[in-house]
């Protein structure tokens, strides 16, 4: 007998083993994420994947499926919830999208976009953020950083490498690179490491190569992200 | 060369005396980073050069970890690391004063080190010497009933340069205040006596039987059947003591039935990270009744079936450890710890101690569980949980010192001696820690089932305007709900029992709290850790008399955000303070918000200051008012 | 349409660039639908310099840099029924706001004291001036603030949306296409 749970009303098939937000992508419904890339481990902690689970919320990203499940997650008071989560994710960091290279192409804005965010809405932090430029081929602008950690997995994971780390707590959260100079030129980082390919914002960018796809071009100029759901697959 | 320089060889020495100590493992990161700044003062490049040599492990492997604890310190602090805890309790103390007197004193601002490197002086989360605040720690070490002069004198301490170590003994007495005792406090059981109680329990036939089964699943043989323990336990009704009050048997049970890999074991952890503000009743049992925490430990091993054993303190304790580590070498010759326990062949279990190095969040058993396997004390995603999956991947249980405690005096006397005691949903006794506004704080220990009213006639206090049961994460009491009990079936608590009389302001209390849970947000979540920043700015906004009915609404929207996205329980709980006291006495809230709708985010004529000062002007249109900020 | 009566509506722009105003500009020949719909009051449009009481809409381009722009944006608030962010900076600072990492002090050295070719440079403290703010803030910190329309600048379709849809008692909304914070 085949496995399903329910999806805003819709019935999902899933397999063994398979998340929530697996299972959706696979069936093709678009559920917000930052922190989620299918190629790595689920991590939980962006939370913009947040469903409501028989009632409750929790990050589809790191719930498994279950037969019978009631999933809600397109509706009103969600949205809302993950909307707040962009806006916040907005004045904590320095995003200013008319001069970054990833604009167009940001899994963030895009998501923003998606959630109808038409303001940050809360009071900026403004942080001062440094920018890393050490690197022959790559640019770190910090300023953007979201602590999805998907660099550290893929670093770690599949490069071998561990060229980022979170460090601080809190608020004080931030990235760090392998280096005691703290400097991205002293690490063993290369442009072709999958962990220069999965920045879902604008931190680690391939310099000489910026706005090279025309406005109008661009990654979610042509479609929502909730259009690119197999992305990755 | 300055205070803080140690040559590389130095430092060196120290990375390679301590890693050895620890068998080169890294899983023990956190115990070996506390060490070596125990002996460097902080932990500086080249203390992490030889650690990612010794250790094999990447530099921001143990930079991602020494940043996340507030204890450790990867910039110079000073020779002398001076922590005010900054409690509710200890402000209500007159800390804040205090923290002045000492930084005039040694002319250093709060949180900078000194320009000789001498000092740091800063504040810290709840040290918990609540009875007896206000209160510091002076590199690790606690120092509670703070006045004035004695402030004078550890200034002329430092100054002289007179070592820590060498300060009068006196500074360092810390007093128990047991004033109400019950069968935890009171117990006088003889090391072993519970042990030995549960093993004569077992009946002959299920002796054999559960040998069988101990045998096929590598539990340790012949204390005459876990399974007879863990019947009584659940007899009981034990529920957990920190909190949440999950029922021990089930957790034990869950963990005794989970698959064991191989060269896997069963690891039984005492969650001593005691850090919810105003909570101290840990450090007193810790204190007073180690061998009977040990004893629940070691009893909960049996029933289980694990091996290895670990006490999770609280850095704030470590002045507990030596202490400890006897209490623990004792009972490893007199056989209650280590192989063959009490002479059993295969009743192996031991237990060390694991200091943790300021971070409230370590107290969520996930986390507690990232930080002994010395990782970032970030709380892991569950499903699964600690019982099947938890250190280094073994089944694990994790419970309250209380807890043990409890679980060593139900072996010693069975489930139910102990569920006649305390209510029908509550069974046996809570400690709770008193303090605040009332004439004997200190521990009190009940049944279940006491009122809120009756704790407060015990302590002596009067005028009392509010009591915040189980701290900042738990349940703000206004006077009408006196007669409510402590129970899980009424006001459930981890302990903490703070008085507030009619002359404080609701209003602080809840500000001083979110400041708390903005401190210890771990940052793993969005919600938590932007929501709490942006909570506690909006409380400091109405703090300074900026606030507006806008904010206030930001405030209660931000709390169901907090509540509904978090991670873990401290996003959760971070905004119970708030809503508890936005529900009981909002006229705290009230007179605080200006009579507009909309006032804003920042001080705008603060926000000239710099352009004033650097042009010389001063005249009327060099200045902003912060009014007209509403709709039209 | 029936006869009603046309919506008084005021533009300013503070610490922006008036691109917003030339997309506004950009709707194009919809411009004589809107005007069938409203009357411009204060506003580059007009020349008008103060905001008349009872206005129903104000469109803010730009964010907090100074002083003026403080004053200038709370006319606004106390006399629109409605007020409209519109564009980057306005909706949270924009580039203007890049400078926020620098202090303010180091700023006005570089550019009146220390910068190559100043001799005898100083600060200007005219009083006429508007002095500068330590950092620069979008417009929703220090007012409320009704609807944004995001963009740098945001396209005359989108600034044609909205206003439409506000003319039509719809909550507006952009989609995809129309909705960019570039």
């Amino acid at each position: 007998m085949s496995l399903t749970f329910t999806l805003d009303g819709k019935t999902v098939p899933f397999t063994e083993g398979q998340t929530i937000l697996q299972a959706a992508s696979a069936a093709g419904v678009f559920i917000p994420h930052l922190c989620y890339h299918p190629e790595f481990k689920p991590h939980g902690s962006c939370k913009l994947c947040t469903v409501k689970v028989n009632g409750r919320q929790t990050a589809s990203c790191t719930m498994r499926a279950a037969p019978g499940m009631d999933v809600e997650s397109e509706t009103e008071e969600i949205n809302a919830e993950r909307r707040a989560l962009t806006q916040m994710l907005f004045v904590e960091g320095n995003h200013f999208c008319p001069s970054c290279e990833k604009s167009g192409n940001c899994q963030l804005q895009a998501t923003a976009y998606h959630l109808g965010m038409m303001s940050p809405h809360f009071d900026h932090f403004f942080p001062n953020r440094a920018v890393d430029a050490s690197h022959p081929d790559v640019l770190l602008d910090f300023n953007r950083c979201i602590l999805c950690s998907l660099c550290v997995r893929a670093s770690r994971d599949v490069d071998g490498k561990n060229v980022f780390a979170l460090s601080g707590r809190g608020i004080k959260t931030h990235l760090i690179v392998n280096a005691k100079s703290g400097r991205l030129a002293d690490t063993d980082f290369a442009l072709t490491d999958k962990a220069a390919q999965v920045c879902p914002v604008g931190v680690i960018l391939q310099k000489r190569k910026g706005f090279a796809v025309p406005i109008g071009e661009r990654k979610y100029d042509q479609a929502p992200i909730s259009e690119t759901v197999t992305e990755g697959k | 060369m300055a205070l803080n320089e140690m040559h590389a060889e130095a430092v060196a020495g120290v990375v390679d005396r301590v890693v050895a100590r620890y068998r080169r493992d890294p899983s023990c990161m956190v115990q070996i980073l506390r060490e070596v700044q125990e002996a460097c003062d902080w932990i500086s490049p080249e203390a992490i050069d030889r650690l990612q040599a010794t250790l094999g492990v990447p530099r921001t492997k143990i930079e991602g970890v020494a940043g996340f604890y507030s204890f450790f310190y990867l910039q110079p602090r000073g020779k002398y690391r001076v922590l005010f805890s900054d409690n509710i309790t200890d402000r209500m103390l007159g800390n804040q004063a205090l923290i002045e007197r000492l930084c005039n004193s040694l002319w250093v601002e709060p949180g900078k080190v000194s320009e000789d490197g001498l000092v740091t002086v800063d504040t810290t989360s709840c040290t918990g010497l609540c009875d007896q605040g206000p209160a510091l720690l002076v590199n690790n070490r606690a120092i509670g009933r703070l006045t004035s002069d004695r402030i004078d004198q550890i200034a002329e301490l430092i100054r002289g340069k007179v070592p820590v170590a060498e300060w009068p003994a006196e500074f360092f007495a810390i007093d128990d205040n047991i004033r109400r005792s019950d069968i935890l406090l009171a117990s006088e059981l003889q090391p072993g006596d519970a042990l030995r109680a549960a093993r004569a329990r077992a009946p002959s036939d299920g002796l054999m039987a559960s040998n069988m089964r101990s045998w096929r699943e590598g539990l340790p043989t012949g204390l005459g059947g876990p399974a007879a323990l863990l019947d009584e336990i659940k007899r009981a009704n034990l529920r957990g003591r920190g909190g949440a009050g999950f029922t021990t048997g089930l957790k034990w049970e869950a963990c005794r039935n989970a698959p064991l890999k191989a060269g896997a074991q069963r690891i039984v952890v005492c969650n001593a990270d005691e850090g919810e503000p105003g909570t101290f009743k840990d450090r007193v049992l810790l204190t007073r009744q180690a061998d009977l925490v040990f004893e629940g430990m070691t009893a909960a091993a049996y029933a289980v079936g694990a091996t290895r054993g670990f006490l999770y303190l609280r850095g704030e304790y470590r002045y507990l450890l030596d202490h400890l580590n006897g209490v623990l070498a004792r009972r490893r010759a007199e056989n209650l710890l280590g192989a063959d326990i009490l002479g059993i062949p295969g009743a192996d279990f031991d237990i060390e101690i694991h200091l943790g190095a300021g971070a409230y969040v370590c107290g969520e058993e996930s986390a507690l569980i990232e930080s002994l396997e010395g990782k970032r004390g970030t709380p892991r995603n569950r499903p699964p949980f600690p019982v099947t999956n938890g250190y280094l991947d073994q089944p694990t249980i994790v419970n309250n010192v209380e807890t043990f405690a409890a679980a060593a005096l139900i072996a010693l006397n069975g489930g139910d001696w102990y569920a006649a005691i305390g209510t029908k949903h509550s069974a046996g006794t809570k400690l709770l820690s008193v303090s605040g506004d009332c004439a004997r704080p200190g521990i009190y220990e009940y049944p279940f089932g006491v009122s809120v009213r009756q704790v407060l006639e015990d302590c002596g206090a009067r005028d009392t305007q509010a009591v915040q049961v189980s701290g900042p994460s738990g349940i703000c009491v206004a006077p009408a709900e006196f007669d409510r009990v402590i129970g899980f079936e009424d006001i459930p608590t981890a302990g903490a029992f703070t008085v507030f009389d009619t002359s404080r302001d609701m209003f602080e209390v809840a500000r001083n709290y979110v400041h708390f849970f903005q401190h210890e947000s771990c940052g793993f979540c969005t919600p938590c850790r932007v929501g709490t920043s942006l909570l506690k700015n909006l409380m400091d906004k109405l703090h300074n008399g900026c606030g507006s009915p806008y904010d206030f609404a930001e405030i209660e929207k931000l709390n169901q955000l907090l509540q509904a996205m978090s991670h873990c329980g401290l996003g959760h709980t971070a905004c119970n303070p708030v809503l508890d006291t936005i529900a009981k006495f909002r006229p705290a809230y009230e007179q605080r918000m200006m009579q507009q709708d909309f006032t804003p985010a920042f001080d705008l004529d603060r926000a000239l200051a710099e352009a004033r000062q650097m042009t010389g002007r001063d005249d009327a249109a060099a200045h902003l008012s912060t009014e007209h900020g509403g709709a039209a | 349409m029936s006869e009603k009566k046309k919506l008084r509506v005021a533009t300013t722009s503070l610490a922006g660039c008036f691109g917003c105003h030339m997309s506004l500009l950009d709707i194009d020949e919809r411009l004589f639908t809107l005007l069938e719909h409203i009357d411009f009051d204060r506003s580059p449009l007009t020349d008008i310099k103060t905001v008349s009481p009872g206005t129903d809409i104000g469109i803010i381009e730009g964010g907090l840099c100074n002083a003026e722009n403080v004053h200038v944006l709370r006319e606004f608030r106390q006399n629109c029924r409605i007020l409209i962010a519109m564009g980057a900076c306005a909706v949270n600072g924009g580039l203007p706001a890049q400078r926020n990492h620098l202090p303010l002090t180091t700023i006005l050295e570089e550019v009146y004291h220390t910068s190559p070719g100043l001799a005898n440079g100083m600060i200007p403290n005219d009083p006429e001036l508007p002095l500068p703010l330590n950092k620069v803030h979008p417009i929703h910190e220090v007012v409320k603030v009704d609807y944004f329309i995001p963009g740098c600048p945001p396209s005359g379709d989108a600034i044609w949306k909205v206003l439409t849809d506000l003319l039509a008692g719809r909550e507006p909304e952009l989609g995809h296409g129309l909705m960019h914070y570039d």
